[in-house]
């Protein structure tokens, strides 16, 4: 490499650099001036700020008792729901036999709570009947009038159609009873018509209404359940040709008994007559979807499209996956909660923190004299890169700092400043070996950047498997190791090393001052060319040919003339043990 | 620093050097000591002390309270069971939240009425009930999961990059030394065990590892091809790697061990017992093992795992011969 091309790279290197920040404080200054919800002050943790304390008591029917495996079945998933919302560190757990009080950061909003309350009873069945939720009498039924009755549709034999009294437009269907039918046509979906927690008989039809109160359903008995679904995710429909459209769908994914099921259920239902072809899917008995089908789906995977948006499609993806709670919940009280640990811990925390980079800083300078540069500019940089990051994935993902965040992040200054020293020293030992400082840097780095990505690669993987396989505080911490790790590796490819090589080029560097830290004689490079031992290192530039073993022989001659020096120091080395 | 720089000159070349490898019978003997006291000991307290987080505890809540202060709940519990940290909160605007380990009947009756008569309340506004553990079964069991699938990754990710088993399992031995010694010191010391103190006790996992890594780095460096050398051994150029990357082992523990020095300090006088205090603490013993292990477990047992294999013996005897 030309000395000007070795600029140049550093240059691009650190200018990358620049356009990262700065990308960084464009997109959360982005966020905050349009007010969708981004802010310079990451947001902090239960036990640093205080949030919400929501206790939610189990809706039980009279002389039935929760016992405690229901509950913790209930902890375990409403802990998995709130973690699929983001990285918020909520604490969940029993109170007295019955409770499960739920503790989030900051003030929930009404999906968050929807998601935790929820039972999440998912149940598929055929629609039969549907008109206008908000009926007056007169309206009749638009679906009445286009619904052939079907020997086939009828899933149960003993009802018989009767047509209603009033003679309105509503025809009986096969295998709609009489309370049933009534109980729908005088159906208004603006007032409320369930009790809470009620229970349907999954053998027999039911009327209800769809959750925005638009249409009301008659629907037939369950054919598909939602222990049927194996996994649901949302995501946005691709069309054939493979281009992304706007339009947010669930994706389902069936059991191999459950695709058998449903499979049927579509065979059947496919080609009859609207709204017959129609299947509603219900969430604790209101119709969240009824679509109508578009094939006979024989594959165990199912699309729903329909008036959903990224939260809505998320949120219901989240409530099929985590399944359902053994017991419907309803909230007993929602209230503000200080912070489980008190300000004075963050405040010293931070004090901690600013006291141990000082300290840091000192040492640096003992250690590599104006070196230390660097090194500190290396820090504030990996500083700031990460406070943005912790303010972009707050808003983004959800995620908040806690204490032990917090104290991760300090111990990232350690490891952070490793990455440096690993360099430094590697650069010494290059310089010690007679190079020039530009070519010590050069080769110092090609050997450091092998360790620090090895070394920052098992770092990786702590953090990503922590945070796949587990829930709650481990999942926050698994977070902040694998952002410190991240960043570790972009400031020392993008900072450190350009301005290395940067520096390099100047005088004082260059000519090994006693204060730059690259100071030939403190390293001991001199005194070693005078004894006349350093000639080895022309033979490293002959063996250069030998190119496999090129590393290997270097490093032999290196430690031969150690193991030389040993046998004389042998009694020396005794003593320094 | 002229000194230390002189050090580091002396360890590169080899004009000094510490014998890690040679004297391993004694670095063995040491750790065997340590992880016995580090099992023994927690045993001999009666186990350990975990916090409300995992078993669950008593929980009271003080209703209508004209001062929302902390503090004076913190003194009611002290009053009556004076070895358990309360967690205390604002509920609302007028509540206290206090959280305290499980107290007997007699003990629970005791701090609310100590609790309603420091905040000036009626004791029937006082309410007490039993809280379950927000750090459950199911966490632990995930973490745990996790952890045990993290150390076969780890392992696998090692020994594809230096090529050998040995140094995976050198690695993980010591890791698992750095484990038992910093969860020992925890039990022997009786100091509760909160999530915060897992969590630091995870961060350890990650530093030790990382920490032997750079070190075997420059082993699998040292070594390469060392069997064809006439002059120098397997178990030499694996202690002249430890020397060489001593500097760097001793700079990247002070780097590392002076920010957790300063919260343990801060953590210590300022606060007292808490979180910062639990976890620093973790940190600090973790860091400083982790350092001790890489140098005088991990490198010592890899040395010992390889050295007797054929290429390497048959070159120590070219060796031996030679000098």
């Amino acid at each position: 490499m030309s000395e000007s091309a070795v600029t140049k790279g550093a240059r691009k290197r650190l200018t990358w650099l620049g356009v990262l920040i700065i990308g960084l404080i464009a997109i959360i200054g982005l966020g905050s001036a349009t007010n969708a919800g981004a802010s310079f002050a990451p947001k902090l943790a239960l036990d640093l700020q205080g949030g919400t304390q929501i206790i939610l008591a189990p809706v039980v029917q009279a002389g039935t008792k929760v016992t405690e495996e229901q509950l913790t079945q209930a902890v375990a998933i409403i802990r998995q729901r709130v973690d699929a919302s983001g990285v918020s560190e909520a604490q969940i757990n029993t109170q007295g036999n019955n409770n499960i009080v739920v503790s989030i950061p900051g003030a929930p909003d009404e999906n968050t709570l929807k998601l935790i309350r929820s039972s999440a009873k998912l149940e598929f069945r055929p629609v039969l009947e549907t008109s206008q939720g908000i009926s007056s009498t007169s309206t009749g039924s638009n679906a009445g009038s286009t619904a052939s009755p079907s020997a086939s549709a009828a899933p149960s034999a003993s009802a018989t159609p009767k047509p209603t009294a009033t003679g309105t437009a509503t025809p009986a269907v096969a295998g709609v009873d009489a309370a049933t039918q009534a109980f729908y046509d005088s159906l208004d979906c603006s007032k409320s018509f369930r009790k809470a927690g009620q229970v349907d008989d999954p053998t027999k039809p039911i009327a209800t209404c769809d959750t925005t109160a638009y249409s009301k359903y008659v629907l037939g008995p369950v054919e598909v359940e939602g222990t049927d679904v194996a996994d649901a995710n949302a995501g946005t429909v691709t069309t054939s040709t493979g281009a992304s459209t706007n339009t947010w769908a669930v994706n389902l994914k069936f059991t191999p008994s459950g695709s058998d099921k449903f499979a049927k259920t579509t065979g059947r239902l496919f080609p009859l007559t609207a709204p017959q072809n129609r299947f509603a899917i219900t969430l604790d008995g209101y119709v969240i979807t009824a679509p109508t089908l578009q094939a006979v789906i024989t594959g165990g995977t199912a699309q729903i499209t329909g008036s959903f948006d990224k939260n809505s499609s998320k949120a219901l993806a989240d409530q099929l996956k985590y399944g359902a709670l053994p017991i419907n919940f309803e909230v007993q009280s929602q209230e503000n909660i200080s912070a489980t640990l008190g300000s004075e811990q963050l405040t010293s925390g931070l004090l901690a923190g600013a006291i141990g980079l000082l300290l840091v800083i000192i040492y640096s300078f003992i250690q590599y004299r104006a070196l230390a540069v660097v090194t500190v500019g290396s820090l504030v940089v990996a500083a700031i890169i990460t406070y943005l990051m912790i303010a972009l994935l707050s808003w983004r993902q959800g995620y908040h700092l806690s204490l032990s965040g917090v104290a991760g992040l300090i111990v990232a200054i350690g490891i952070t400043a490793d990455s440096f020293i690993v360099y430094f020293e590697r650069v010494r030992d290059e310089l010690r070996d007679g190079r020039s400082l530009g070519a010590s840097v050069e080769s110092g780095w090609k050997r450091a950047i092998r360790t620090i990505l090895v070394s920052d690669g098992v770092s990786l993987l702590a953090a990503v498997v922590l945070y796949a396989l587990t829930v709650g505080n481990v999942r926050g911490f698994a977070y902040t190791l694998g952002l410190t790790t991240l960043i570790d590796l972009a400031v020392v490819i993008l900072f450190t090393h350009p301005m290395l090589e940067l520096l390099a080029k100047t005088r004082f560097y260059s000519s090994g001052h006693s204060w730059s830290g690259f100071d030939s004689k403190a390293l001991g490079a001199t005194s070693y060319v005078g004894r006349g031992a350093f000639r080895v290192s022309s033979s490293v530039s002959a063996e250069k040919a030998a190119k496999a073993s090129k590393e290997a022989n270097k490093r032999q001659t290196l430690a031969e003339r150690k193991a030389a020096e040993n046998a004389a120091t042998d009694s020396k080395s005794g003593k320094s043990n | 620093m002229s000194k230390f720089s002189d050090l580091g000159n002396d360890l590169y070349t080899g004009a000094r050097s510490f014998n890690f490898v040679g004297r391993r019978k004694i670095w063995y003997g040491v750790a065997a000591v340590m992880v016995i006291l580090a099992i023994v000991l927690p045993i001999l307290r009666g186990g350990y002390n975990f916090g409300i987080e995992f078993r669950g505890g008593s929980e009271f809540r003080v209703a209508g309270v004209s001062s929302q202060s902390q503090q004076i709940a913190i003194d009611a519990v002290h009053s009556v069971v004076p070895d358990s940290e309360p967690l205390v909160s604002n509920v609302g605007t007028d509540s206290i939240r206090v959280q305290t380990k499980q107290l007997t009947d007699l003990k629970s009756e005791d701090v609310r009425v100590a609790l309603a008569a420091a905040y000036k309340v009626q004791s029937s506004s006082v309410a007490s009930s039993f809280i379950g553990a927000n750090w459950g079964a199911d966490v632990t069991g995930k973490a745990l999961n996790g952890l045990v699938v993290f150390i076969i990754l780890a392992a696998i990710l090692m020994a594809l990059y230096f090529r050998t088993l040995k140094m995976s399992a050198a690695a993980i031995l010591a890791l698992l030394h750095d484990l038992v010694i910093t969860a020992g010191v925890y039990g022997a010391l009786g100091f509760e065990v909160t999530p915060a103190a897992v969590i630091g006790f995870l961060t350890i996992l990650g530093y030790s590892l990382y920490d032997t890594v750079v070190v075997f780095d420059k082993i699998r460096e040292n070594t390469f091809e060392v069997e064809f050398s006439e002059k120098t051994t397997f178990k030499q150029q694996v202690n002249l790697a430890i020397n060489q990357t001593l500097v760097r082992s001793i700079n990247t523990s002070i780097v590392a061990v002076l920010p957790v020095a300063a919260i343990l300090f801060i953590g210590a006088t300022l606060l007292g017992a808490g979180t910062l205090r639990d976890i620093a603490l973790a940190l600090f013993i973790g860091i400083i093992v982790g350092t001790y292990s890489t140098l005088f477990i991990a490198a010592p047992v890899y040395s010992q795992f390889r050295e007797g294999e054929e290429k390497y013996r048959k070159a120590e005897q070219k060796v031996l011969a030679n000098a």
